[in-house]
């Protein structure tokens, strides 16, 4: 694949919606990567260290550094095998979509991402855990796994080097739990998704008991790349320090919403304006939420602050998945702040009491402050729940997540819960 | 009891895994594409193929939100409420939806035709609002759309 | 020992635990839930959180939860941070949102650990004010009870019930503030192990059911230590009363036996204390009559007559004694049936003679191979079949360590597990429980069995015999010696299931081949304490009554016909000019008796049971002398033994090997600061409310002239010795979880040490010989099939199948083959020599053919001696 390229991860994209096949995708420079790997006799440990240089940061909204992550995979004779690869395709946060067109339009090239990953952290399984939901890239996704092995990409042997990779599609049976890392190896493993606890590490204790690394989709399509280019051309891409483009989407009421391939680092503001033509004629932006529903709100004054993984915190915020959701001056922002509470509290796996129990307090709260029911006091007590949320005090960081928006939304838009509660009615409705 | 094609197919998912509970969400998933829903005979049915408790089997059952436990309509929509379709008019499409076909969340039309439940984010965010109905996703609906999108189901 | 800071002071905390348990063992008030100490850490309910802080300059620190961290040297923290009091108080008033307040009509009410950590975080407002989440609760049978809207979804139910006691039929349903505990659907909790639920429950989800059919709280029972009746381990309990009748059987720590738990027989079995049969009046000649009339009468007969004394494996070593101090020991006779008297008596002589330790149930949990050769442990003894399902984790523990996961960290462990289990090796003749957790089993009539046995020991040491035949199992057998001989802590169990003296002898070669530890189960509580006081056969007294040489037989807690067959008891019985007999109920041998005693049952009198593992081990009365219902060594004893001591200090001098149960508790002189024990928990309303409802002045309580223990709430506050402990209570801790505060470390012996005398200790291995009689394989007969017992947790004990809930989970009787000859479920006629039985058939087709096994101890399945071989035919 072409270093020069801006957008690696979706220039092979059909415009019509259709998929990249795999001839399409190896015309396209498709499966060199893995050839370069296996047959230039790259060692896991060079392309992890090829990797780590390159700075990729997991794109399923940690951030955490992926070389890094990989070198921490227990290797040698004595660890227990096998070791696992698990693609985590769960994306099921709120205002979320760019994995999905990954896997719908190019499915080959997270395919190859995998088999490079694999051969890094010497997995010969992995895993591509698929929200239930994504019935089309379910489809496509199947047929590209097997297209790719009629063509002996895949299975025992792989491009004739001696390597083994067997690769799956697990469908999910749905909940937003299951892209927790953790819980995801728990619904793997056909059980209940209930988060585990770490340490353990799933890098020393995942899949079955056995070293197992989970990256997100994104994360996975960018390792070709690296690969083939290099590092640095794929630090080259971004404008921060974080390495390589960002898959950006923005909903809510803009005028063009949609998901554009940019270099890391790009403002919300060029974002919105240039790429989702601003918003809709009569609207003003209030505020947004810079990568899913559970990263906190940013507003006006945060908008040139390059969204990635270190700046964003600057902000009071964080990168999350990359994908925003707006909040216009017509829309409700009580309202927002108790849709979103009340997934978490759908979404709660049960098993910790701040959240299971607190979650479901605090949507009734803010369902009663929406439907003109509040009462002084209300917003103490959802401040209180909202600590009770903090990272560490939560089992996994479905809460804290949870805590995020709803905390921002009562510090930039205290006004309008209080005005709730004043008048005791929405003012928007 | 199963099928022979139910177990054809669960044989072939369960593969893929080092034991076979580990195919107990494969297995429910396929066992409801055969029969709509996830009885409780259906349970007992996976429990004693994949030699499990039937208190086990549901217990997996009732954690995840695609599997159904109880019986559902020929065609089920379910309608993502997160955030993004909230903010893009899922109240209307709510409305509509309920109006069109006479039903709340968790109910079923009286012909069978339809289960209308709420779903999390469809990742259609841009597109939204959305819907699912079966394995079909329809994006930026209005109430055209949506009732162009439900004479498809029959 | 580590030092870790608890709000600046320095505590020595085990650096193998975590801060929790290091917290709780140095007595602060540190709430949890999700934690127990036999389950480990998962860090579900955050109630135990504190602060912790980097060094000592660091002033901010961030929560952890206690349970989740470990207690490693230097480690600061704080409970008394106001940031964490106050997220353990928000962690409270979360878990209390959808209770229903309904301590008032809650059977936990007063004892309920959710009670106690409320309080101890001081929540006592209520800010919520919508709608509770609400449940259907399911019927899970006569013995525990369900309510779910006390739940607060700790998940100590479902750890215990799946990963611990291994049970599948209970699991959460649902989830986020939804989740429901139960099963699939109503029905019978299917674990023998289900009744631990009611103690695990924080709360009052999992309550005791028969104790609802007659509640009453906590501090208006009156308790006492006892030990379970059910079966020969010895398990510790506590018993309570009120007004006269038993109310429950909760579980009294000791760390060396039964530890957190009891199986349902021991917990449930109690009721048959409050049979309506119960006798409670002496019968002379079918009419009742007064104490004096009765001891009258018996003194004058055996005055008069030609007497023997027949014992009891189901009586204290003290009325056994009795009995024999009155007959003369002479004339006294074991009252252990024949074949059954022949196997005790060849473990007890292995036991004696040693090198091999007979282990304690926790030293079997922590084994890390065992070999099981002819037990079907949970069903004859229980408990220890939990033990030995806890054993399977030890190899894979040890591989989870070299992960660095600290064994604390139960969902860690587990992960790390997944399904690997340590040696276990089953050798029976019909499919046991345990077989599920096992790493091979083999299925064989006791005779294989043996040779089986014979083929392991010679394979570890090639002096030890083995028959010339060959067989197709050595290539298992030499598995099964190889595992022993790598095992860190081996163990082999045996005992007399198999009623085969040979499978015993292969069991003490193996382990003595490999120098494991050697645990034998016994038929019934006092059946070691029994044998061990000897006396003359069974059947010799049945000779003597027939020769003539007596007239009288006085027979003490003990249905003969369960012992012998029917026809010669009833020809012993109707021989016999006086027929006295002592009992709890009526059963057909008290049916004959002339004169008839109620004896008291371990509610009502004291005693000295010997357990399998020669523990001896002091019960208590519990109930205030009432009625004529009194101990059978009282009813048997010479005028000048007053109390319980004086018949320890008899027995001590005329059986010396039985001194030990002298110790085995405090005497009746024990005092601390001069006051006895209470048997009742302090009351803050003062004493007087106790029997309100009959007299308002408070009448003088009994005396209690056996015991150290008052009839009373007067007495010390101060922790009892382990063996006087009748409840478990401290300040703040009203739960069971109060044992926490009884214990050194918590999870550890308790203070001052655990209940019991042992009797057997390994000796040095000296030329012990190995055994050699090694019996030919078993060749199935024409026509004829070897009927071996089969034995089950609910029914085969005598006592407890007069308890309503256990009769209700009855087995019924039948008859188990691998044969084609049968459809399951058809009638057929077992004939053998103690009878013609009509029974139902079950197929079980991994049994030997040729071999049958039959409910034992269940009518009409009594008085069977084993084996034996029979006729098996189609009923007409
Ligand atoms: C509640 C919850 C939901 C999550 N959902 C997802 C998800 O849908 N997709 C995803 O890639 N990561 C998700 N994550 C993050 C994963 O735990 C994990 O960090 C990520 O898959 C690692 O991949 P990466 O390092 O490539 O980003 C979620 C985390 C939490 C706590
Ligand atoms: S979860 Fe923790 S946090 Fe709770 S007790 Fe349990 S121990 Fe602690
Ligand atoms: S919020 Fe509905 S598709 Fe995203």
């Amino acid at each position: 694949m072409k270093g020069n390229s801006e957008k690696p991860l979706t220039e092979r994209m059909h415009t019509d919606g259709s998929v990249v096949d795999l001839q399409t995708y190896e015309q396209a420079g498709g499966y060199q990567a893995i050839r370069k790997v296996l047959h230039a006799g790259m060692t896991p440990m060079a392309v992890t260290e090829e990797v780590k240089a390159a700075n990729l940061r997991g794109r399923g909204g940690a951030g955490f550094q992926t070389g890094v992550k990989w070198s921490f995979v227990p290797r040698g004779k004595d660890v227990p095998n096998p070791t696992y690869l698990v693609v985590n395709g769960d994306e099921m946060e709120p205002g979320t979509f760019k994995d999905r067109l990954l896997m719908e339009r190019d499915p080959h090239q997270l395919i190859e991402g995998a088999m490079v990953a694999a051969f890094a952290i010497e997995a010969d399984i992995a895993y591509i855990f698929l929200r239930g939901e994504y019935t089309l890239a379910a489809e496509r996704l199947a047929r590209a796994i097997a297209e790719a092995y009629e063509h002996h990409y895949l299975g025992k042997n792989i491009f004739g080097a001696g390597c083994n990779l067997e690769l799956y599609l697990h469908l999910s049976g749905g909940r937003y739990i299951c892209g927790d890392e953790t819980g995801l190896l728990n619904a793997l493993e056909g059980k209940r998704a209930n988060p585990r606890a770490k340490p353990p590490f799933p890098v020393v204790v995942g899949l079955f008991g056995k070293p197992t690394v989970v990256n997100n989709v994104e994360t996975i399509c960018c390792v070709p790349h690296i690969i083939n280019n290099g590092a640095e051309w794929f630090h080259g891409l971004s404008k921060t320090n974080d390495g390589g483009t960002k898959l950006y989407g923005v909903s809510g009421k803009v005028k063009r919403p949609g998901l554009w391939e940019l270099p890391m680092g790009t403002t919300a503001r060029e974002i919105i304006e240039e790429h989702a033509g601003g918003m809709r004629d009569g609207l003003k932006l209030r505020g947004l939420l810079p990568g899913g529903s559970s990263t906190p709100f940013i507003v006006e004054q945060h908008l040139d602050t390059p969204m990635d993984f270190t700046e964003m915190p600057k902000a009071g915020s964080r990168l999350g998945t990359g994908t925003m959701i707006v909040l216009d001056d017509h829309t409700c922002a009580v309202g927002m702040a108790w849709n979103m509470t009340r997934f978490f509290a759908r979404e709660s796996c049960g098993f910790c009491t701040p959240c299971w129990s607190g979650l479901g307090w605090a949507e009734r709260i803010l369902r009663s402050i929406e439907d003109g029911k509040g009462k002084p006091g209300d917003l103490d007590k959802l401040a209180f729940q909202a600590k009770m949320w903090s990272p560490g005090n939560t089992f996994c960081a479905l809460a804290p997540g949870a805590a995020d928006p709803l905390e921002t939304s009562m510090k930039y838009f205290r006004e309008d819960f209080e005005r709730h509660i004043r008048e005791h009615r929405c003012p928007w409705s | 009891m199963l099928t022979a094609e139910e177990i054809q197919e669960i044989k072939t998912e369960t593969a893929h895994y080092p034991k076979r509970e580990a195919g107990c969400i494969d297995a429910l998933k396929i066992v409801q594409r055969h029969r709509g829903w996830v009885s409780d005979e259906s349970v007992r049915d996976i429990a004693e193929y994949l030699g499990m408790s039937a208190t086990d089997v549901d217990s997996i059952a009732t954690f995840y939100n695609l599997i159904f436990r109880r019986p559902v309509g020929r065609h089920v929509v379910m309608v993502c409420d997160s955030v993004s379709c909230w903010i893009m008019g899922y109240d209307r499409v709510k409305k509509h939806l309920g109006e069109r076909l006479g039903i709340d969340h968790g109910q079923t039309t009286s012909d069978d035709r339809f289960t209308m439940l709420p779903i999390v984010c469809l990742g259609c965010c841009d597109h939204a609002p959305a819907m699912m109905v079966d394995s079909d996703l329809h994006s930026d609906l209005n109430p055209q759309k949506i009732d162009s999108a439900l004479e498809k189901y029959k | 020992m580590a030092t870790v800071y608890v709000d600046n002071k320095a505590c020595e905390m085990n650096p193998e635990e975590n801060l929790l348990h290091g917290c709780l063992s140095h007595g602060f008030k540190l709430p949890y839930f999700c934690w127990h100490p036999a389950l480990g850490s998962v860090g579900a309910c955050r109630q135990c959180a504190v602060k912790q802080f980097k060094d000592d300059k660091d002033s901010q620190g961030k929560i952890v939860m206690s349970c989740m961290t470990p207690a490693a040297e230097g480690t600061r923290i704080s409970i008394a941070d106001p940031e964490v009091v106050a997220f353990r108080a928000g962690i409270i008033e979360g878990l209390m949102l959808n209770h229903p307040h309904d301590c008032p009509v809650c059977d936990e009410g007063g004892e309920c650990h959710l009670q106690d950590m409320t309080v101890m975080t001081g929540h006592d407002y209520r800010r919520y004010e919508f709608e509770k989440r609400t449940f259907r609760n399911q019927d899970l049978g006569p013995l525990v009870n369900h309510e779910m809207n006390r739940c607060i979804q700790c998940y100590r139910c479902v750890r215990y019930y799946r990963d611990y006691a291994g049970g599948r039929d209970l699991n959460a349903f649902a989830s986020r503030d939804q989740v429901f505990f139960g099963r699939s659907e109503d029905g019978v909790l299917e674990n023998e192990f289900s009744g631990n639920l009611v103690e695990i429950c924080p709360t009052g989800v999992f309550t005791d059911k028969t104790l609802k059919h007659h509640y009453a709280r906590k501090w208006d029972q009156q308790f006492a230590p006892s030990v379970c009746v059910h079966c020969a381990l010895g398990c510790n309990t506590d018993a309570g009363e009120r007004y006269g009748s038993l109310r429950r059987i909760v579980n009294r720590y000791n760390h060396e036996i039964n530890g957190y738990f009891l199986c349902d027989r021991g917990r449930f079995g109690y009721e048959f204390v409050n049979s309506e049969a119960r006798l409670r009046q002496s019968v002379l000649k079918d009419r009742p009559t007064s104490a004096a009339a009765a001891r009258q009468y018996l003194d004058q007969t055996v005055a008069n007559g030609r007497v023997i004394g027949i014992g009891s494996p189901r009586a204290s070593l003290e009325s056994n004694f009795a009995l024999r101090t009155l007959v003369g020991p002479d004339h006294f006779y074991s009252g252990i049936a024949d074949h059954e008297a022949k196997l005790v008596g060849l473990m007890l002589e292995i036991l004696r003679r040693g090198p091999m330790r007979t282990p304690t149930l926790r030293d079997i949990e922590e084994s890390d191979v065992v070999l099981i050769l002819g037990e079907d442990l949970t069903n004859v003894a229980p408990r220890m079949a939990l033990s030995v399902r806890q054993s399977v984790r030890q190899q894979p523990m040890e591989a989870v360590k070299k992960l660095k996961v600290p064994l604390w960290l139960d969902h860690g462990v587990r992960d790390a597990m997944q399904d690997a289990r340590g040696p276990l090796y089953i050798a029976t003749p019909y499919r046991t429980r345990l077989d599920e957790v096992a790493t091979a089993t083999f299925r064989a009539a006791p005779d294989d069995l043996a040779r089986f046995g014979f083929a392991i020991a010679h394979a570890l040491d090639s002096s030890a015999p083995i028959s010339h035949e060959t067989s197709q199992d050595w290539l298992m057998a030499a598995a099964i010696a190889r595992a022993l001989k790598a095992a860190k802590k081996p163990l082999v169990i045996s005992g007399t299931s198999c009623a085969s003296e040979a499978v015993i002898q292969a069991a003490a070669n193996v382990a003595m081949a490999a120098n494991t530890a050697l645990s034998f189960t016994a038929p019934e509580c006092n059946t070691i304490g029994a044998a061990l006081m000897g006396g003359n056969s069974l059947s010799a007294a049945f000779q003597a009554v027939k020769d003539g040489e007596a007239d009288t037989v006085i027979i003490l807690e003990n249905d003969l016909y369960r012992r012998a067959p029917q026809a010669e008891v009833d020809s012993m019985l109707k021989a016999a000019t006086h027929v006295i007999a002592l009992d709890h109920l009526p059963n057909p041998t008290t049916e004959k008796a002339e004169l008839l005693l109620p004896a008291g049952t371990f509610a009502e009198s004291d005693g000295t049971f010997i357990s399998s593992e020669g523990r001896v081990q002091r019960f208590l009365q519990v109930s205030a002398p009432q009625n004529e219902v009194m101990a059978s060594w009282r009813w048997l004893k010479p005028d000048h033994w007053q109390s319980l001591d004086d018949v320890l200090r008899a027995m001590a001098k005329a059986l010396p090997e039985l001194d030990a149960a002298c110790d085995a508790a405090p005497s009746s002189k024990f005092r601390i600061a001069g006051a006895k024990i209470p048997r009742s928990p302090l009351r803050e309303s003062g004493r007087t409310a106790a029997l309100v409802n009959i007299n308002i002045s408070e009448p003088k309580t009994p005396d209690d002239p056996d015991s150290a223990l008052s009839f009373s709430m007067e007495g010390t506050p101060d922790q009892p010795p382990a063996a006087l402990i009748p409840f478990f209570w401290s300040p703040n801790w009203n739960s069971i979880q109060a044992v926490n505060t009884y214990q050194k470390e918590v999870g550890g012996p308790l203070r001052g040490g655990d209940a019991g005398v042992r009797l057997f200790e390994p000796a040095p291995r000296n030329g012990q010989a190995y055994f050699s009689a090694i019996p030919r394989a078993f060749s199935p007969r024409q026509g004829a099939w070897l009927l071996v017992p089969m034995y089950h947790i609910f029914g085969s004990d005598e006592l407890s199948l007069a308890a309503p809930g256990i009769r209700e989970l009855a087995t019924k009787p039948h008859v188990a083959v691998n044969s084609d000859e049968f459809a399951e479920g058809a009638e057929v006629e077992v004939n053998c020599a103690a009878g013609t039985f009509r029974l139902p058939v079950m197929i079980h087709r991994e049994m030997p053919v040729g071999v049958a096994a039959l409910s034992v101890g269940l009518s009409p399945l009594v008085g069977i001696q084993w084996p034996t071989w029979g006729k098996i035919a189609r009923a007409k």
